[in-house]
């Protein structure tokens, strides 16, 4: 016997983004019910870990224009300029949003909310919350949340497929984490806010629940990924851990040194030297440790982050969290000592195909979030939008999946739509695939040891430097992997909190995100943004006219994930290349 | 190397059956609580001396164990929608007046109780809790009492209702042991004795307004 729920409305993922939709779903109409399912606990979420702030206009020397200037340009032309216009203009009422629920915002002296300065953001726009921001804004939702009680949680339940059936979803197939057991959840419109894929990266500033389930889910179910070659690489984590030291520390007033002492983003991006974009920083980095001006240490080679002369009191009070994070994991102490850092992997620009109303291409079927790609970030996501494009096209998903859940509501006259899903089909897919892993004899390799491979294999092949060869290496590789990984030794036959098993899952889902990955970065052959090929070392601006120029398609690739790109408005001008001038 | 990175270890090359949670590495996202060595702490921030002592680690006390060091905290969960932590008012202010204006003076004043990150170190360490699955509890309470603190919240009065009924903060004998295994400094020890005096404070006025 299949157990059964029913919601107007499901949503996938418990982060910022799921968080946000759910409470604006559950303010649309106290009619709904909307199952919110997630496989940790909410606060647990990765959206805790965010560190820096907020970007939102609220200041009087600020305007919309000039974020949205600063968000195309950061995305390195490739942001949808529509999607741009119309997230700068609901941040900031996101922001005031989040106030008044109760979010500690950081305040100045007037009592107004305090901003910061942020890499690529031409004026302090950045709201924090000391640098504990995605912390409080994650505990504010979960806590706002409780209020609701047509908001129905499914703590620790992992979600493996989605229902399809007449061209429109019709819920999801998920496993009871305590029992193992499956259960069908059927609901008119289900909501995927699932987050990032950056475990596929042996070095990442992400916790190990971010595996790209949604995309891979979503990917399955027919519904087009977008912009996956984009992956951001932060430079400034701890060596080893990939523990992030946030962008806030150089927002406050921080230097990047190498071991001559020298401030060397001088030579790369000399006008905003510690806060240029991402890619052009994590490029330097690499670059300085390539040509030898980088320590040795442990974990491999890395520079300095100083923060010594910002003093104690602004430390303290400021980055009270970095000093927590420097002591407890590098034993640093950065009133004293400069912090090692060195590039990691952090945020996945690419993700699922949504219009700005979080509308995938399948009907019913929404997406938010890292998780999903809008595109409002293009080749470069800007540190501190990302937090509040979880708040915005949260809303945004969580009220249109409302009233479309509503519409089918009515027309059904009852919650989840049409009974006639036949839920037993996909539940017993999802059945034989994890008695394929409980019932299994014999096996050899160990998951770890797979899940190394892919990791190694994506820093080292589809990492912050790309080239063809490499890039077709690395999907030979992972087409590979995906043929082992079925051979698997398991250790774990019991049904409770059977990690083991979920952790199989992840990386049969992640296999499935790094090989959009990697094909994607083969297919673009410029260099754009994060996405940088050696062989290809210039931006090619006909790109934006449309991916597709006719390469050669690895058989066995599906090709949905090639969606034209997006027109500019704002003209691109030549002023990003950051390492590919050092280049020529 | 941390008490989590010998766990990762084991269930990676020893034993895949090992059932803990945890995601962040990094002391944030509360998930890693276990005993080590006898005392509730994150296994992501204890480190593994490098004497190579033996390092003996334990489920949680005081939750029912599912399985290994995973146990079930569904009953806080519970417990913190009933503190109800959202702000209350009576009247909500638009979105189009802006935020309310709160000074870093009136933000310091809940800071400290709104930094917990629900990990439930203090719940394994309450005596109170131990005895009474009932209580409330460190962690409700500092987060309940967080609202009352919050300049922008006018629900203080019923709150306290909610935090001091039933098995609430009155049952709390103040044996600071939840602060001091708390790895991010709520003091939920003070938060508990805060809610008496307030409660004790609300109680006489009421009594001497009727004496009026
Ligand atoms: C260290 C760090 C610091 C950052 N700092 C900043 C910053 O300062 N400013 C900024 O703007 N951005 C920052 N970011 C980026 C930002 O935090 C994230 O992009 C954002 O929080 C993502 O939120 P989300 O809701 O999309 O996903 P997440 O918060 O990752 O949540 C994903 C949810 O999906 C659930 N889920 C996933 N798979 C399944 C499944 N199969 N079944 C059920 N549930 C599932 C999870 O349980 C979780 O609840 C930072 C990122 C990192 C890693
Ligand atoms: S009060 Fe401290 S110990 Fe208790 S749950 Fe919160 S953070 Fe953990
Ligand atoms: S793993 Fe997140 S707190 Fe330890």
């Amino acid at each position: 016997m299949v157990e059964k729920f029913s919601h107007d409305i499901a949503i996938v993922g418990a982060g910022a983004a799921g968080l946000r939709a759910a409470i604006a779903a559950a303010t649309f109409s106290d009619k709904l019910s909307i199952g919110l399912l997630s496989k940790v606990y909410p606060m647990r979420s990765h959206t805790v870990s965010a560190e820096g702030g907020t970007a939102a206009v609220l200041k009087d020397y600020d305007s919309t224009d000039l974020h949205a200037l600063d968000t195309i340009k950061g995305s390195d032309y490739l942001a949808d300029q529509d999607a741009v216009e119309l997230f700068v203009r609901e941040a900031p009422s996101e922001v005031i949003q989040l106030e008044h629920w109760g979010c500690p915002w950081s305040r100045e002296e007037d009592g107004k909310l305090a901003a910061r300065a942020f890499g690529g953001m031409s004026v302090k726009r950045t709201l924090f919350a000391a640098d504990k921001t995605g912390f409080h804004l994650l505990h504010t939702l979960l806590q706002h949340s409780l209020k609701y009680p047509g908001i129905v949680r499914y703590d620790e339940w992992f979600v493996l497929s989605l229902a399809v059936e007449d061209g429109a979803v019709r819920g999801l197939v998920a496993l009871d984490l305590r029992t193992s057991e499956l259960a069908f959840v059927s609901a008119s419109a289900v909501i995927v806010a699932t987050g990032g894929a950056g475990r596929m990266y042996q070095f990442t500033t992400n916790g190990v629940i971010k595996t790209g389930d949604g995309m891979a889910i979503s990917y399955r179910a027919g519904v087009p990924l977008k912009d996956m070659e984009f992956i951001q690489f932060h430079p400034t984590a701890l060596p080893g851990t990939g523990i992030l030291i946030t962008e806030a520390s150089r927002g406050e007033g921080g230097y990047l040194k190498n071991k001559d002492g020298e401030r060397f983003l001088s030579r790369y991006t000399p006008e905003k030297m510690e806060l240029g974009p991402r890619d052009i920083l994590s490029r330097a980095l690499v670059q300085e440790i390539r040509e030898g001006r980088g320590f040795e240490g442990p974990f491999g080679a890395y520079l300095l982050l100083d923060l010594r002369h910002l003093g104690e009191k602004v430390i303290d009070s400021k980055l009270p969290f970095v000093r927590e994070l420097a002591l407890n994991y590098a034993k640093i102490d950065p009133v004293k000592e400069p912090i090692p850092v060195r590039p990691a992997q952090h945020y996945t620009m690419g993700g699922i195909h949504t219009d700005v109303n979080g509308r995938t291409p399948l009907p019913g079927l929404y997406s938010c979030g890292e998780a999903a790609c809008v595109t409002i970030n293009g080749a470069n996501r800007l540190g501190s939008n990302s937090l509040s494009e979880c708040l915005v096209f949260g809303r945004r998903a969580g009220q249109d999946a409302a009233s479309f859940a509503l519409s089918r509501r009515e027309r059904d006259h009852n919650p989840g739509g049409d009974r006639s899903v036949s839920s037993v089909q996909y539940v017993s897919l999802a059945e034989e695939k994890m008695n394929r892993l409980l019932k299994k004899e014999g096996g050899q390799e160990r998951l770890a040891e797979m899940r190394e491979g892919l990791q190694s294999l994506m820093e080292t092949k589809v990492g912050i430097f790309r080239e063809e060869k490499g890039l077709r290496e690395a999907l030979r590789e992972i087409r590979e992997l995906k043929g082992r990984l079925p051979s698997a030794k398991v250790d774990d036959r019991g049904r409770t909190f059977n990690m083991e098993m979920v952790h199989a899952f992840e990386l049969d889902f992640m296999l499935d995100v790094a090989e959009s990955v990697a094909y994607s970065a083969l297919m673009r052959q410029e260099s754009r943004g994060a996405h940088f090929r050696t062989d290809f070392p210039k931006r090619d601006d006909k790109s934006l006219e449309g991916p597709d120029k006719g390469q050669e398609v690895p058989p066995g690739t599906d090709t949905r994930e090639l969606l034209p790109g997006v027109r500019s408005k704002v003209p691109s001008e030549d002023v990003r290349l950051g390492c590919t001038q050092l280049r020529e | 190397m941390f008490v989590l990175d010998a766990l990762n270890y084991a269930s990676d090359w020893l034993d895949g059956s090992l059932a803990f949670r945890w995601s962040c590495r990094m002391g944030v996202c509360g998930s890693c609580g276990a005993l080590v060595d006898g005392t509730p702490r994150l296994t992501c921030a204890a480190p593994i001396p490098e004497t190579g002592e033996k390092v003996v680690i334990e489920p949680l006390h005081n939750f029912p164990v599912q399985k290994d060091l995973v146990v079930d905290i569904g009953d806080f969960m519970e417990k913190l929608g009933r503190v109800e932590p959202w702000i209350i008012r009576e009247r909500e202010r638009a979105l189009e007046e802006g935020e309310y204006p709160q000074k870093p003076e009136e933000l310091e004043k809940y800071d400290q109780f709104s930094a917990c990150i629900n990990c439930m170190l203090c719940y394994a360490a309450c005596p109170v809790f131990a005895a009474d699955k009932e209580f409330i509890g460190p962690a409700a309470a500092a987060l309940g009492y967080r609202y009352n603190l919050d300049s922008r919240d006018e629900g203080a009065t019923e709150r306290l209702d909610l935090l001091t009924g039933g098995a609430g903060a009155f049952d709390c004998t103040f044996v600071g042991e939840c602060s001091i295994v708390c790895p991010k400094n709520v003091d939920p020890a003070l938060a508990l004795q805060r809610i008496k005096i307030d409660a004790a404070l609300t109680s006489l006025k009421s009594i001497m307004r009727r004496g009026k």
